[in-house]
């Protein structure tokens, strides 16, 4: 059962000792050097094997990470990991989630990296693998017997003579004192008898009857409780404050506003929303918002900041002298993480010392932050992760922590913040609007000769990473600026390719100075990027700009495809070259029955339903992950509305951790890809913004028809543990468009494809009136 | 405020509160129930769901004062850990979640579905769900454990 509980109430019942144990004996002075991790130095070294490991009296592990659990299933595939290495039931494995007194500084968990990061030869995996070496050492001087010539099982030493040793006898309670290994041997997926295993989510029984600790479930002694009041338009400073106009509200402790922050701390959280809703607040107006309508053209014509990723320097005249160019412009929408549940959080700020209950994706860089806006110096602030609901990137868990903290702090007391639906909207960064004007030429024999690519990405803030507190709503409005965009001209690209973006298609070789990072056979390339000052926060949302690029890439590729007069699937094939993407495109092909023949359907009818089907493909951030997704759509023709039958997703991730885990990340990937698509936008008026709630905020609710997804899932046991949660959610516009297309012939090129959209692209078919 | 009298999960608690105070800021604040959630206070997604005298209501929209002799179940009422509900059961079978925020609003409004009419076709089931949000968007599974709960219970 310890596994079923949060990691607060494992703290709390059982495993006080071991985590304190930990915690206090590593307690270091900051280390003024760069951390390993690529962050920040920590006072808890990550080359000590203690830093992640602890096994106690018992036998229990417990282990210790920077990667939290979302419910993206970190928590279960860690304890896996753990469990495999040192070969010890599940069930005798804490993990101990990001909390800056324990845990080692990884950083954000976020952008697919937890795999990657903890699951190869370093970190967590290497110290557990260290772990079990250092053990199987102890045990060979006990038993007089050497360390190859011992089994382990369940924790538990055996020499062939029949003497055993268990782990708790050999280390309990006390350190290994060795650095993590660099060396030593991790269990090969053929010995996995743990990973690999469809272990089912440790936190379901707690989830499944509401024993589960989220972070809006926490209560410390003294607390009372806190909400913010936002600036009603995009700008606006607060005038004046009349504190009187709430003075006659039951348990009102305070009114707090510190430059444009205000907020107000009751005694109970119904006093805490009286008083929000009621305290007269006089706001300057904002600078007022240019139209929606016009927005993408906005974007197109701002200072930005340039970045040529790619260039062969002869897209121009390939251009000018192709017999047949393509030209597209791809338009993405604003859209919101928005969060199931409002964020949360509880701060206990005191003169010289700080305690955060946070949500948050990034314990260490909010220590940072909340050091930044109380003055408390950082190695006096604890931010323990405590898991809000799912958060899809950067929503207002970081924000609503500094909330909680600044009011804290205002009234010495432990202040718990929740944000209402219309906060939570107004308050977190958004995924960017992107505009991506696409160009193409095919040369004689129907092939692509060349492919140019420019885009206009929207940015404001971000993540507040450890020094820029100002780049989410709470810090801008407390007087901390967010990191601007500093207008930049490209310079020619240089070193490897970044495709981190996945702004550069899958189909071009990717050459920079004779090195072809690519994954296509292309060679006429460009790709230019440029990043637009936003008027609206932004920040990482699953997949960020990558599912805006490739739906912009695997759209323009099915457009070229049909120009060649070329199966769409064939088309791809003929223009790739690295064999993971090739793959997962002929597994996907192959499951869907993929019936090889050029979009759009010939003889379909204008009228009436319209069946169709689609395909797209991607190597997540260049190499972190490939998928490809065939969906099957209905277009009824008269209304505009698409009715998604069937997705068939063929993913390869390198050595699957949890296939079950794996598959449920590409299921809600698929579907939350599929309401990003249909509905999901962010609106406004010549002020503000005006998609608040879940009436003007549009997801798809539990009650749809639920398309069928299928998985085809490609285990690569020696290949390099990959992301997985971001993949399947990057294809989705992409192949329903393109299943739109394949059915009607009409072409959708703007996110949403709501229903007047799809009539409008029908009503533009050629021949129509 | 007031002396409110309720009824949760079989036992009786009294608490003093406004009464207008929304139900859900009392089962969670006051009792410290970890089941009903705050999502959207507007009623509009259903993590704040609990059932009261077998129909599932938005505890976030309801003020304390008008179901204080009503029998009030939440997600906690249901099962235990150690002893879950059949409809626990099918989510923990399926492996129906990913965050599980809103699971409290999935599984009670369907066990009030599922209560009052047990054969409900998966129409009828399908227009009750379309009022509950899963942002995780685990709605094949969850869609699937709800199948699994209406079986177990034929």
């Amino acid at each position: 059962m310890k596994n079923e509980l949060s990691r607060r109430d494992f703290v709390k019942t059982s495993g006080a000792l071991v985590v304190c144990f930990s915690a206090t004996s590593l307690m270091e002075p900051f280390a003024t050097a760069q951390g390993p991790f690529d962050t920040h130095p920590s006072h808890i070294d990550p080359e000590k094997l203690d830093s992640w490991l602890a096994v106690a009296p018992d036998g229990t592990v417990t282990a210790y990470t920077g990667k939290c659990d979302f419910g993206q299933g970190m928590l279960t595939v860690q304890t896996q990991l753990v469990a495999e290495e040192l070969r010890v039931p599940v069930n005798r494995v804490n993990v101990i989630q990001c909390d800056t007194s324990v845990t080692p500084d990884q950083g954000t968990t976020s952008g697919s990296q937890s795999t990657p990061t903890n699951f190869n030869n370093r970190n967590l995996a290497q110290a557990a693998a260290t772990a079990r070496d250092a053990l199987l050492g102890m045990a060979a001087q006990k038993l007089g017997v050497p360390a190859d010539q011992l089994t382990v099982k369940d924790g538990l030493v055996s020499a062939k003579n029949g003497r055993q040793i268990s782990y708790g006898e050999l280390i309990g309670g006390k350190h290994f004192d060795v650095p993590v290994s660099t060396t030593t041997k991790r269990r090969s997926p053929s010995e996995w008898t743990v990973l690999g295993k469809p272990v089912p989510s440790m936190d379901r029984v707690a989830l499944m009857t509401g024993a589960f600790e989220f972070v809006h479930n926490v209560h410390v002694p003294g607390m009372v409780h806190g909400r913010v009041v936002r600036p009603p338009e995009i700008g606006a400073a607060v005038a004046s404050v009349d504190e009187k106009s709430v003075q006659h509200i039951p348990g009102l402790i305070k009114v707090v506003v510190r430059k444009n922050f205000v907020g107000v701390v009751a005694d109970k959280q119904w006093q805490a929303a009286q008083a929000a809703q009621h305290l007269k607040v006089a706001w300057t107006p904002g600078p007022g918002l240019l139209p929606q309508k016009n927005f993408h053209d906005y974007l197109r014509k701002q200072p930005s900041r340039d970045v040529m990723l790619i260039n062969s320097n002869d897209v121009d005249g390939k251009l000018k002298s192709a017999s047949r160019v393509l030209k597209a412009t791809y338009l993405y929408p604003y859209q919101a993480h928005g969060s199931i549940g409002s964020s949360c959080a509880v701060a206990d700020v005191r003169a010289d010392h700080a305690t955060i209950w946070s949500p948050t994706q990034s314990v260490y860089p909010t220590q940072h932050g909340i050091s930044a806006l109380t003055g408390v110096p950082p190695d006096k602030v604890q931010v323990i992760f405590v898991r809000g609901s799912g958060c899809y990137g950067l929503n207002a868990a970081d924000t609503v922590s500094y909330d909680a903290a600044l009011l804290s702090q205002a009234v010495h007391r432990p202040v718990r913040v929740q944000l209402t639906r219309q906060d939570e909207f107004i308050s977190e960064n958004y995924g960017a609007a992107c505009l991506i004007e696409q160009q193409a030429a095919l040369d004689a024999n129907g092939a692509i000769g060349v492919w140019s690519c420019e885009t206009w990405a929207a940015s404001l803030g971000g993540r507040p990473g450890y020094e820029k507190p100002g780049n989410v709503i709470t810090g801008m409005l407390a007087g901390f600026e967010p990191e601007a965009i500093t207008p930049q001209k490209a310079a020619e690209p240089t070193g490897e390719l970044r495709n981190g973006s996945n702004a550069v298609p899958s189909y071009v070789v990717g050459c920079i100075n004779g090195e072809c990072g690519g994954a296509g056979s292309i060679r006429g390339e460009r790709v230019l990027t440029h990043a637009v000052k936003s008027p609206f926060f932004t920040g990482p949302l699953r997949s960020p700009l990558r599912l805006q690029n490739t739906f912009a890439h695997e759209c323009f590729m099915d457009e070229i495809s049909a120009s060649a007069g070329a199966d769409p699937v064939a088309y791809r094939l003929q223009h790739l070259r690295e064999t993971r993407i090739i793959d997962v495109v002929k597994a996907a092909a192959k499951a869907a029955n993929w019936n090889s023949r050029p979009s759009p359907q010939r003889d379909t009818p204008r009228t009436g339903a319209a069946p169709g089907r689609g395909i797209a493909c991607v190597a997540y951030e260049g190499d972190n992950g490939y998928a490809a997704l065939v969906a099957e759509v209905e277009v009824d023709q008269a209304t505009g509305r698409i009715l998604a039958k069937r997705f068939i997703v063929a993913h390869d991730c390198g050595p699957i951790s949890n296939p079950d885990g794996l598959r449920n990340q590409i299921e809600g990937g698929v579907l939350q890809g599929m309401s990003r698509t249909l509905g999901e936008t962010i609106t406004w008026d010549d002020h503000k913004v005006t998609s608040i709630d879940w009436r003007t905020y549009h997801t798809l609710p539990l009650g749809i028809e639920v398309p069928v997804i299928e998985t085809v899932l490609i285990d690569r046991p020696t290949a390099r543990a990959s992301g997985a949660g971001e993949t399947a959610i990057t294809l989705v516009a992409a192949a329903i468009g393109n299943a739109i297309f394949d059915a009607t012939g009409a072409r959708v090129r703007e996110v949403p494809f709501t229903p007047d959209r799809v009539k409008e692209a029908l009503s533009a078919r050629a021949g129509e009136r | 405020m007031a002396a409110v009298s309720l009824k949760v999960n079989g036992h009786v608690h009294t608490v003093d509160a406004d009464p207008q105070t929304p139900l859900l800021y009392v089962l969670s604040d006051d009792l410290q129930l970890r089941g009903p959630k705050f999502g959207c206070g507007l009623g509009q997604c259903g993590t704040c769901t609990v059932i009261i005298d077998g129909r599932a209501v938005r505890s976030c929209v309801t003020p304390v004062s008008t179901v204080q002799q009503q029998e009030i179940t939440t997600l906690e009422g249901l099962g235990t850990p150690e002893k879950p509900h059949a409809i626990q059961q099918a989510f923990m079978d399926e492996g129906a979640a990913q965050c599980g925020f809103c699971l409290s609003g999935v599984m009670l409004t369907a066990k009030a579905l599922l209560d009052e009419n047990p054969h409900a076709p998966d129409e009828q089931i399908q227009k009750t769900m379309s009022n509950v949000l899963c942002r995780c968007f685990a709605h094949t599974r969850m869609m699937r454990a709800i199948k699994r709960y209406q079986r177990s219970r034929a």
